[in-house]
């Protein structure tokens, strides 16, 4: 064990012990059904009056088996479950899986679908942030952002909808490209939105970035040095707000991400007030790289040839995408037939959620709810 | 027969208005509360209540009735007395506060010699429904929400109270109606002498009525609805009313002591229709309120339903009426004038200053815990108190030295205002230390001390 992760908080008993308490402390048990723990993530907290002594978070109560469930499912059939994991981020999850498994192949999506796989892919983004900017910013008492975002995300939703005709889970891509040609306005619709995007984000911090309260709430609240984020696994925002440059955009491009310019937002403290501005960010990032790939989408086929029935030849792949919410990797073993042997998913709200404790550290309750908006997590993806 | 004629009408009247108070205030506040939520939704960009009656004007009373005819729970390990009774104290006390405010020259219960320290003190003992309920809920949330309420409210009195003090100061009296007199002697309104007394007042009672965002006590994202949680139907309806009614009193408050109460704005711009004893200005409130009505009936054709059409038709024909009251009063004698009108401009300010309520709600996060006790502690208290001084001094200057009142308490505002940015940038550089850790020592100190 080497310090970082001694440091972390690796090798101690992790639950917290109920069974003594100080003389002022009280076990409050935030969720399962509670406002702000964003689905079903249960946390014991150990209070000390406001202050956080002590926490633990519980997790499973949204456990339906996903993997196991692969291994009954052909490849393909599989697909529209990992829909299902983040279900704000349906676009991603697609994405990484059929990647994965064209990894697997040995083939390749042609460009075209790379492109637009790429396009989708940002939009999904910038709708997976708008959900939570507006979750965020009403868990600390800002009742009016998540409405703005709303609007911007529905506007997202309509283009994925006449895309494929899902706006939630939709199932976007298939194994080897895309099913369906983009729609005659498609460009325009992409184009639009991103246009008027930047100003909605201006909006955005208009109500946010330089309020007094907004900084007072998250600045120096749920810090995470940088090696505790690396030695927890952590990614995404979260881990860039620390001060880490690791995009998996960059640093292994997939899709089509090495064919366009785009920086990775990072900041320094840590805190949740630069988990805010990374995201926010990372939205007018995501609004570029739409912009540069709507002007030139290549022609050509849309699905590579790999045919009907697909029977991956025996062997193992771990392919990874930078998903909204942090590294999104799928691990795939095929034993040669048309069922996987095994699917492993490395969701980035699961590891992302490990670093909880340690921000909780010494907070309050209004902290608490602040850093676990800030960690964006999807119980979904946390308990597959 | 006539000191007996006298004497029933000095008890018929407060008890008319008690009366009248006791069964208009419930639908008041439900009327609040749908202008709350349609003033939301149109600055969230959607429309709000639109379902229940036109465009939502029926909600109130739906509401109402879902709320009584819930099933009220009481929780089993709660202690069922107080739980019972807490809510009737919160709901009790807030009524009682309004014996003593004028809405208008005609409508008030009791002209007290101490009016304002009877309101003050009335309402502060809505305190002890709050922790009472949070505490008989035997839930560990009610209990964070009845003590976030305990603290912030004491805290707060003290910075309010202060910042009353600069008008009783200015206006010589703790009676009610002679504050609103001294204003209208004086000639204007004590928000403009004392700017700071009125700000420091707005923030103070923002958070003794536990709104956003100060409503740390209901924070529904943290400790899921405070001291209601475990409160259903009824007895939650009764919190919310004492809620809003708490609202509405400290704006009657605000409006009397910074506002000149039931004065109409240029009070001294008295020029007459000629040939008639009606003023000019007089008649703005009839017109506003026909423009209302017109305002509806176009609005009424435009209606879905028939019914809805028919509501909002009814809506404009109410607000012709009142328009109709409003006119005839300027004919009566004085004390009807002044009563009618008074009483709809003193609506008019407490109306203005609630919507700021809303408009604060609707922008601002929440506080957390802690700075919400160092606002109070180490900057609305300290400014209070400088301001207090300075009035004093203003006061002194005027009397002894015969200084014009307006230049007497420039001084005063110009060392408020400067001894306030000294404060900011105190706190500002107290936060640059502190970063990193969660909380100063300052803060926690706030914390422990509001806690005893």
């Amino acid at each position: 064990m080497n310090a970082g992760q001694e440091a972390a908080g690796f090798g101690t008993a992790h639950g917290i012990d109920t069974t003594v308490l100080g003389e002022n402390e009280i076990i409050l048990n935030m969720g399962p059904q509670h406002p702000s723990t964003h689905g079903v993530l249960r946390i014991k907290l150990r209070l000390d009056g406001e202050r956080v002594v002590d926490s633990e978070c519980i997790i499973g109560y949204l456990h339906r088996g996903v993997e196991k469930i692969a291994e009954h499912r052909s490849y393909p059939q599989f697909a529209p479950y990992v829909d299902r994991m983040d279900y704000v981020a349906a676009v991603s999850n697609g994405l990484g899986y059929c990647e994965a498994v064209e990894k697997l192949l040995g083939a390749e999506a042609p460009p075209r679908a790379r492109v637009v796989r790429t396009i989708l892919a940002e939009l999904q983004r910038i709708a997976s942030h708008l959900l939570w900017l507006g979750t965020h910013a009403l868990d600390i008492g800002a009742l009016t952002p998540i409405f703005y975002a709303m609007r911007e995300r529905e506007e997202i939703l309509k283009i994925f909808e006449k895309y494929c005709g899902a706006r939630l889970t939709t199932h976007a891509f298939r194994i080897g490209g895309l099913q369906y040609e983009t729609y005659d306005t498609f460009e325009r619709d992409v184009k639009r939105f991103c246009e008027d995007f930047a100003q909605k984000i201006d909006q955005y911090e208009t109500l946010l970035t330089e309020n007094r309260i907004w900084i007072g709430r998250t600045k120096g609240v749920g810090v995470l040095s940088a090696d505790d984020a690396i030695a927890l696994g952590v990614t995404g925002p979260v881990l860039r707000a620390s001060g880490v440059e690791w995009d998996v955009r960059k640093a292994l491009p997939y899709a089509a991400y090495d064919r366009y310019q785009f920086e990775v937002p990072t900041r320094e403290s840590g805190d949740t007030y630069d988990r805010y501005l990374v995201r926010i960010a990372e939205m007018r990032q995501a609004r570029l790289i739409c912009l540069q790939a709507v002007d030139g989408i290549p022609e050509g086929a849309i699905m590579a040839r790999i045919g009907k029935v697909l029977k991956p030849p025996p062997g193992e792949v771990y392919h990874s995408i930078e998903g909204p919410k942090g590294e999104l990797g799928y691990y795939i073993v095929s034993d040669g037939t048309i069922q996987p042997y095994r699917v492993r998913v490395r969701p980035p709200s699961f590891f992302n959620l490990q670093a909880f404790h340690r921000m909780a550290r010494g907070a309050m309750v209004a902290d608490v709810v602040a850093i676990i908006g800030s960690i964006d997590i999807v119980l979904g993806e946390v308990d597959r | 027969m006539h000191a007996f004629l006298q004497s029933v009408s000095a008890i018929a009247m407060p008890v008319l208005c008690a009366v009248v108070i006791v069964l208009v205030l419930p639908l008041l506040a439900g009327y609040i509360v749908l202008v709350e939520r349609k003033v939301m939704a149109h600055m969230q960009a959607r429309l709000g209540p639109m379902r229940v009656g036109p465009h939502g004007l029926l909600q109130p009373i739906a509401d109402a009735l879902k709320l009584v005819l819930k099933e009220d729970v009481i929780p089993m390990n709660a202690d069922r007395m107080i739980f019972w009774f807490a809510p009737v104290i919160s709901v009790t006390v807030a009524l009682v506060a309004y014996s003593a405010l004028p809405i208008g020259p005609a409508f008030q219960i009791a002209d007290l010699n101490v009016g304002l320290l009877f309101i003050v003190a009335v309402s502060s003992l809505g305190i002890y429904g709050i922790v009472l309920g949070g505490w008989s809920s035997n839930s560990h949330y009610s209990l964070l929400g009845a003590m976030r309420s305990a603290a912030q409210l004491v805290s707060y009195e003290v910075a309010g109270g202060l910042a009353l003090v600069s008008v009783l100061l200015l206006a010589g009296s703790l009676s009610m109606k002679e504050i609103v007199q001294a204003q209208l002697d004086q000639g204007v309104w004590f928000v403009f002498y004392v700017p700071f007394g009125f700000f420091i007042y707005l923030v103070a009672s923002i958070a003794e009525t536990n709104r956003a965002p100060f409503d740390l006590p209901e924070a529904d994202s943290e400790i899921v609805a405070g001291y209601m949680t475990e409160y259903s139907g009824f007895r939650w309806a009764l919190y919310f009313l004492a809620e809003y009614a708490n609202v509405i009193i400290v704006a009657g408050v605000a409006t009397t002591l910074f506002f000149g109460g039931w004065l109409r704005p240029l009070t001294r711009y008295r020029d007459h229709f000629p040939g008639t004893s009606v003023e000019l200005l007089d008649v703005v409130p009839t017109l506003a309120m026909i423009a209302l009505a017109v305002y509806c009936f176009r609005l009424a054709p435009e209606q879905p339903v028939r019914v809805q059409k028919r509501v909002m038709a009814a809506a404009g024909v109410k607000c012709l009426l009142f328009a109709a009251i409003l006119l005839a009063s300027l004919f009566g004698s004085d004390a009807v004038r002044q009563g009618v009108h008074g009483a709809f401009w003193f609506l008019v300010k407490v109306g203005a200053y609630i919507y700021c309520f809303m408009w604060f709600r609707f922008s601002f996060p929440r506080y957390r815990f802690d700075q919400l006790m160092r606002l109070s502690w180490q900057f609305l208290i300290p400014l209070a108190l400088v301001n207090v001084i300075g009035v004093g001094v203003a006061i002194v200057l005027r009397e002894k030295w015969d200084w014009n009142p307006f230049l007497s308490l420039v001084p005063t505002t110009l060392a408020t205002l400067g001894f306030a940015a000294w404060l900011t940038a105190e706190e500002s550089d107290f936060s640059d230390e502190a970063e990193g850790s969660a909380a100063g020592d300052a803060g926690e100190a706030a914390v422990n001390g509001g806690g005893e």
